[in-house]
């Protein structure tokens, strides 16, 4: 069976990101997967063994002290030699900053097509397909590569499913030189998430807000809602640039594209830019007080309404409904 | 110092935006076109070093159908010195690489010290080209910076995303992608306006650059659009919206 090449991403200190089980899921699709992953320290037997059960037959470790010193220098690098070493049909990785980086350079070192920001992959009569949701899930194309290696990066929270545990089995190489072409890493500061609430790609339902929140402090009406429903906090562009939130919560067309079961728009008017961030949610829920606002032309439940009377009514139902 | 700032003409985010039925490609003239917004904030950040560095020459590259033009004419008001257009039929339905393949042609031409570009399109997305470019000059690249600073011979910033906070820096030559984060565009002055018609526009066929053609090997094979979503209901609070809408959800089998 043909090998497909997966870039697992790690912390910096070494753990997995959840992206690799989704992956693994889509490599195992296309082929016998092989999980790269690049440490500092030689990968300990047990990481191997997480990464066969999630489906990936080799696991080949690339160690370097350079990693946390080189901008995706030492990762394009393993990953050519994977190439090199194993001949696959694709490689696939994570549509991150890092995955796009090295999906890029490694694209150019090898002269291979790329297929970007991929929701789903098949095998098409031998033929890799990838599905790609476009100007925000207005347009649903599918492309493929004519000939040679294909880069694909995968949005993450897209693939569904698991694939079957396979062996897993470990082979290690080490990378000594410094890559010319990278930049250089100065410091590194892993984001602790210290919130219980979902992450907001993947998550099943998202709260956002809006400009008509009116400030930081009053945007927390925002995060009791999404408590109160478990879901995560998502903004508007313009609740963004008012500084009520940091941008890591920004949905829309600069942001990030969510596709949850439910969605819910607090004081947010709609405009095309955050619509091409959240259109493909199954169930929009939109509340505004000016009737006219566009995001009710594509809610299927609206209400005209002041967000600070309308969300504690709605929490306090919420709540009086909980055992 | 030379800078080099990279320009796509994009369809305005602001209106509808369509895919042609027949290739999948972007229908270039079913929406207005507009020089992509984060490039005006990637010109920003040269027009910045050159405020405080005088001698700077900031030269605006673009690869594009005849409007194009436009979007550097713009560029041009906003203060850049000249621009490049690479105008040449036979680059249409050009995937990435063959994108990058050409833009890096052109770079290798024209000569530069900082190449600086927008992290991503709004209407490709993919966020790889200033990569494949860097590679293919054999320069580092900073991608997905902010905070960029600027200095006789390195270039640094900050790159965050919702895992991690990295301080990065090159040595120049180098390139950059630079993010939303970067501070918003100056707007062009009445004196840029009219002196941007008199700056230097070269126009330059793929011939011109003197590099192999390169071919597109990514190919849209379907496209499918959507059905639009149609509007629900709408309700008026009057007091009751709250629990209206746990009936909603309860009955939607959502909570």
């Amino acid at each position: 069976m043909t090998d497909i090449v997966v870039f697992v991403e790690t912390s910096v200190s070494g753990e997995l990101r959840p992206s690799a089980a989704e992956l693994l899921t889509a490599a195992a699709r296309l082929g016998s997967p092989v999980a790269v992953v690049v440490t500092t320290a030689p990968l300990d037997a047990s990481t191997a063994a997480d990464l066969g059960a999630l489906g990936a037959a080799t696991v080949f470790n690339a160690v370097s002290r350079l990693l946390t010193t080189s901008l995706t220098g030492v990762q394009t690098a393993a990953l050519a030699k994977a190439v090199e070493q194993f001949s696959p049909a694709a490689v696939i990785l994570s549509n991150t900053l890092d995955g796009r980086d090295i999906a890029g350079r490694l694209s150019a070192r090898l002269g291979a097509a790329v297929l970007l920001d991929a929701v789903d992959l098949r095998l098409d009569a031998g033929t890799i397909v990838a599905t790609h949701s476009v100007f925000g899930g207005a347009y649903l194309t599918e492309s493929s590569v004519d000939s040679g290696l294909a880069v694909v990066t995968v949005r993450q929270a897209s693939i569904e499913g698991s694939a079957p545990a396979a062996a897993g089995q470990l082979t290690s190489v080490e990378i000594e030189s410094q890559p010319l072409t990278s930049g250089v890493i100065d410091s590194i500061d892993d984001i602790v998430v210290a919130s219980n609430r979902p992450e907001l790609r993947g998550a099943k339902t998202v709260v956002s807000g809006g400009r008509g929140l009116g400030s930081a402090e009053k945007f927390v009406l925002v995060e009791q809602l999404a408590d109160a429903l478990g879901g995560a906090v998502g903004a508007s562009r313009a609740a963004v640039d008012a500084g009520y939130i940091p941008q890591s919560h920004q949905v829309g067309q600069t942001g990030i594209t969510v596709s949850p079961q439910l969605y819910f728009a607090l004081g947010i008017s709609g405009a095309i830019q955050h619509r091409a961030g959240m259109q493909t949610a199954k169930t929009i829920v939109a509340i505004n007080k000016d009737e006219d606002a566009p995001i009710f032309e594509i809610a299927d439940f609206g209400v005209v309404g002041d967000v600070f009377s309308v969300v504690p009514q709605l929490i306090d139902a919420l709540n009086s409904r909980k055992p | 110092m030379k800078i080099v700032v990279l320009i796509k003409q994009v369809p305005d985010t602001y209106g509808e935006r369509v895919l042609s039925p027949d290739t999948g490609w972007v229908d270039r003239a079913a929406s207005d076109r507009v020089i992509d917004e984060i490039n005006e904030r990637a010109l920003e950040v040269a027009l910045t070093y050159k405020d405080s560095a005088k001698n700077t020459e900031i030269v605006l590259v673009t690869m594009g159908p005849a409007e194009a033009k436009d979007a550097l004419r713009k560029g041009l008001s906003m203060g850049a010195d000249s621009a490049v257009h690479i105008l040449d039929d036979s680059l249409e339905g050009s995937d990435a690489l063959a994108t990058a393949t050409t833009l890096a042609a052109s770079l290798k031409r024209e000569g530069f010290d900082l190449i600086v570009t927008g992290n991503e399109s709004t209407d490709g997305r993919g966020g790889v080209v200033p990569a494949m470019v860097a590679e293919l000059l054999g320069v580092p690249s900073l991608s997905f910076v902010s905070s960029v600073v600027i200095t006789d011979d390195r270039v640094s910033g900050v790159r965050s995303d919702d895992t991690q906070t990295l301080q990065v820096h090159a040595p120049l030559p180098a390139l950059i992608s630079i993010t939303e984060g970067s501070p918003d565009a100056r707007f062009p002055s009445f004196k840029g306006i009219m002196t941007a018609k008199r700056k230097p526009l070269s126009v330059l066929s793929f011939a011109e650059l003197g590099a192999e053609h390169p071919s597109a090997r990514s190919r849209v094979v379907s496209n499918t659009e959507r059905p639009a979503r149609a509007a629900g209901r709408t309700i008026t609070d009057d007091g009751s919206a709250g629990s209206q809408l746990v009936d909603y959800l309860v009955a939607e089998r959502l909570i």
